[in-house]
């Protein structure tokens, strides 16, 4: 096994020398963290490990998910498992896909100065400020389309001067959307109202009484769909 | 990006790629297949599994790493433990943060019982959300409740019960639409008509999917309406043992804050177990596909309180994890790759099995190539691999497949400055899914009344193996089920005294069986500090 090199960070201010490669999590993880916040899925997919971090010599703040960064030599970082972010609360089946229904829930939405620093802070790379333009216009469907890799880390949010919740934004728009603009589709409509009125019982039930030679003849009988 | 050793090996690959594009592996016959499979695949090798010696399903096979964390102490002294201060008082209490947990509190809430929700993590932080593939559901013309039966069976060996196979199938496009009705965006047609694909052993395209977020798409959605509709969630806080009454009905649990340690005692006329699987175990030493809370805690409650558990000696190993970059080890690399051609290579530029033999099979092949052949390429941090020689995808179909057809896979490994259509990618067997578990009706109740289990905690719907796409499908099915069996069951059930009399029994059986131990259980999380990083934690 090929020696690890070992890189100097910083958590929370404290120094620790871990080995490189490592991602943000594992390295912390390896600095004795036993890690309660901060870590969920460890893949990628959950938004609970967003870490904020700055390099020497470079005034910005630099973010990375940390179950998917890798360790720099001297980044001083933290993690911000916790943002407390407004969320509005709506009842789905009395909202309407319309610009109103986001400034109801999200009044502050017009305050967005268009600063782009949302963009720049979105570890999944989303055009973040586009999908905020498009909701003040109340184009739902783009805002939909724009959002729809957001793992609601809520970065965007710990970082807006406007103190908007763009992620939270996002997710109305996407239900909105999914709810009320996309094209029904006829063919499960069918199939739920044929399951409804019992169409399928009497043939699942046969199926399901069914011995185990006479299933597996029906099995390796079964055509396949190319 | 590829260390300069990686970049040498790799070169032996692209050495023989030319050659290889000819051939094809020749196929295992069943007699090689059945040797490879009882030397190398975990659920054969005799050294990766033993008998449990006490509780309900004595003398069943199980990995050891559960059966540890079966033949293990509670976390509570059942003798000193007090449960005389109640802190919350509810009708249902729901046990998980996932999409089976979530869908089960959203329903009990709707059907109208005061519910309780609490989760290890936040909600959310839990396989659901990890699920890229689909969902699977017939709900298309050519398709039938009765095919997807027959699919889900065979996938299952046929020992799946047939009333869970049932509700699963009849459920599933009843799934799909309250889904959609949530406002869920599954991938569609202009027309909106939904999209659907073939997954593994499926004789219909039957499996949806919302771009490959189909697992954040579900769990963010429910998440959501679950905070609409107003169930309390109590967050970091998981379950650490079931509490019975007098007369054996399940009545509640004790929780303890993760971050201070607190516990806290919750009484409840029907609970329903929705802790999901047990990647994080690392079984036999894998890495794992799992989010970090995956640790069997809900096996672990339900076993104690008396509740058998089936189907769990046999696991799902996916055979093609990441095994380089070391950030997304274990992570999936789906079978896809190997269905466009890309073949299995080792560090001498030699194809060792056809890459599409059975997913066990190819599993117990790259598992010999490696560890008993030393066939295989191992990285700085001690995890071994082989080639998956993923640009032969672009040398076979034509320029710009792979962005085209596989688009998050290509994503995923650029982030590491790997560029899969032009070098081969590293992979290894990972630990993926728990196919059994407690064992439960057409409800999702189990033995103890009261105590309801949904998702992958559960056992039985998949039999000995499940169908991508119907973990997803599952969940939902039973978790709506559970939530509202339970919200029923509460009204009519009364509570006797609060009791953890099974804890005390069950540790009376540990002394009887004169094991001594000092672990205890359930795990709740892993423990990864201070480590220099190796295979199995992942
Ligand atoms: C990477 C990956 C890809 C997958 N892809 C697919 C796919 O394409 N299609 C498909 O159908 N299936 C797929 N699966 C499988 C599927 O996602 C899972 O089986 C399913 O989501 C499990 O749902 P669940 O609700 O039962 O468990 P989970 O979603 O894992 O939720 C369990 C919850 O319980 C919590 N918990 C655990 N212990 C405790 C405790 N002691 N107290 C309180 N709470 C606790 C956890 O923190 C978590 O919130 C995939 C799985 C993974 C990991
Ligand atoms: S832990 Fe889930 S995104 Fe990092």
């Amino acid at each position: 096994m090929a020696q690890l090199q070992a890189v100097r960070i910083h958590i929370m201010g404290k120094t620790y020398s871990v080995p490189a490669a490592l991602t943000i999590m594992k390295a912390m993880e390896y600095a004795g963290y036993k890690l309660i916040r901060g870590c969920g899925c460890r893949g990628g997919f959950c938004g609970a490990c967003g870490t904020i971090y700055r390099t020497p010599g470079d005034y910005r703040i630099k973010v990375g998910l940390a179950c998917q960064a890798v360790v720099e030599e001297d980044m001083y970082l933290t993690q911000l498992p916790f943002f407390p972010a407004q969320a509005a609360t709506y009842h789905l089946d009395q909202a309407k896909p319309a610009l109103s229904q986001l400034l109801k829930c999200y009044p502050e939405l017009s305050r967005c100065l268009g600063c782009n620093t949302c963009t720049r802070t979105c570890p999944q790379e989303l055009k973040v400020m586009d999908y905020m333009a498009a909701a003040m216009r109340g184009d739902i469907a783009r805002v939909a389309d724009l959002s729809f890799e957001c793992i609601m880390c809520g970065l965007c949010a710990s970082r807006c001067p406007a103190e908007t919740v763009p992620y939270n934004v996002a997710i109305l728009a996407r239900r909105l959307y999914g709810k009320y603009m996309a094209k029904k589709a006829q063919h499960l409509a069918e199939v739920v109202s044929k399951i409804k009125a019992g169409e399928f019982d009497a043939s699942l039930n046969q199926m399901a009484d069914q011995n185990i030679n006479e299933l597996k003849k029906l099995y390796n009988s079964r055509d396949i769909e190319p | 990006m590829y260390t300069p050793e990686m970049l040498e090996s790799i070169k032996a690959v692209e050495k023989t790629r030319g050659k290889r594009m000819k051939e094809q592996h020749p196929r295992l016959t069943p007699q090689e297949k059945e040797a490879l499979l009882k030397s190398f695949h975990p659920d054969f090798r005799p050294d990766t599994m033993r008998k449990v010696t006490v509780g309900p399903s004595k003398g069943e096979t199980m990995p050891h790493e559960l059966v540890d964390l079966l033949e293990a102490r509670s976390r509570l002294d059942p003798h000193t433990f007090s449960l005389e201060a109640v802190a919350h008082d509810v009708e249902v209490l729901v046990i998980g943060g996932g999409g089976a947990g979530t869908s089960a509190a959203i329903e009990a809430k709707l059907a109208g019982a005061n519910v309780l929700q609490v989760t290890k993590l936040r909600l959310g932080d839990a396989n659901t959300m990890m699920a890229q593939g689909g969902i699977q559901a017939a709900t298309k013309p050519n398709d039938s409740p009765m095919l997807h039966y027959l699919d889900v069976m065979g996938g299952g060996g046929f020992v799946n019960k047939p009333d869970l196979v049932k509700a699963l199938v009849h459920d599933a496009p009843l799934v799909i639409d309250w889904l959609e009705d949530w406002g869920c965006m599954f991938s569609k047609e202009a027309d909106g008509a939904l999209v659907t694909i073939h997954g593994g052993g499926t004789c219909r395209k039957r499996m949806h999917f919302a771009r490959d977020y189909t697992g954040a798409e579900i769990m963010r959605t429910l998440r959501d309406e679950a905070r609409n509709i107003g169930v309390p969630i109590i967050e970091f806080s998981p379950a650490i043992e079931l509490v019975l009454d007098e007369e054996g009905k399940c009545a509640g649990a004790v929780l303890t804050n993760l971050e201070t340690g607190e516990y806290c005692v919750v009484r409840a006329r029907a609970v329903i177990l929705a802790t999901g699987g047990f990647g994080r175990l690392h079984l036999a030493g894998f890495p794992t596909t799992n989010h970090y809370g995956a640790t069997a805690d809900g096996l672990v409650m339900a076993y104690r309180a008396g509740a058998p558990l089936i189907f769990l000696d046999a696991t799902q190993i996916h055979p093609t994890g990441v095994a380089f970059p070391e950030q997304i080890i274990g992570q999936l690399v789906t079978e896809k790759v190997r269905g466009l051609g890309a073949q299995l290579v080792n560090t001498e530029g030699e194809q060792f099995v056809n890459p599409l033999e059975t997913r066990d099979a190819v599993s117990s092949a790259i598992i010999r190539e490696c560890l008993d052949r030393q066939k295989g390429y191992t990285t700085g941090t001690s995890q071994p691999g082989v080639w998956l020689d993923s640009p032969m995808i672009e040398a076979i179909h034509g320029k710009g497949t792979v962005q085209r057809e596989l688009p998050a896979m290509y994503r995923q490994f650029k982030r590491f400055d790997i560029d899969m259509a032009q070098q081969p990618v590293l992979i290894y067997p990972t630990l993926h899914y728990q196919n059994g578990g407690v064992e439960i009706n057409d409800l999702g109740e189990t033995s103890i009344p009261g105590l309801f289990v949904a998702g992958e905690c559960s056992g039985g719907v998949h039999g000995r193996n499940r169908l991508m796409g119907n973990s997803l499908l599952d969940i939902l099915v039973f978790g709506r089920r559970a939530g509202q069996a339970a919200a029923a069951k509460s009204r009519s059930v009364k509570i006797g005294k609060l009791t953890l009399e099974h804890v005390k029994k069950y540790h009376a059986e540990l002394d009887q069986e004169g094991i001594e131990t000092d672990r205890i259980s359930p795990m709740l999380l892993p423990d990864y500090t201070r480590k220099v990083p190796r295979a199995d934690r992942g």
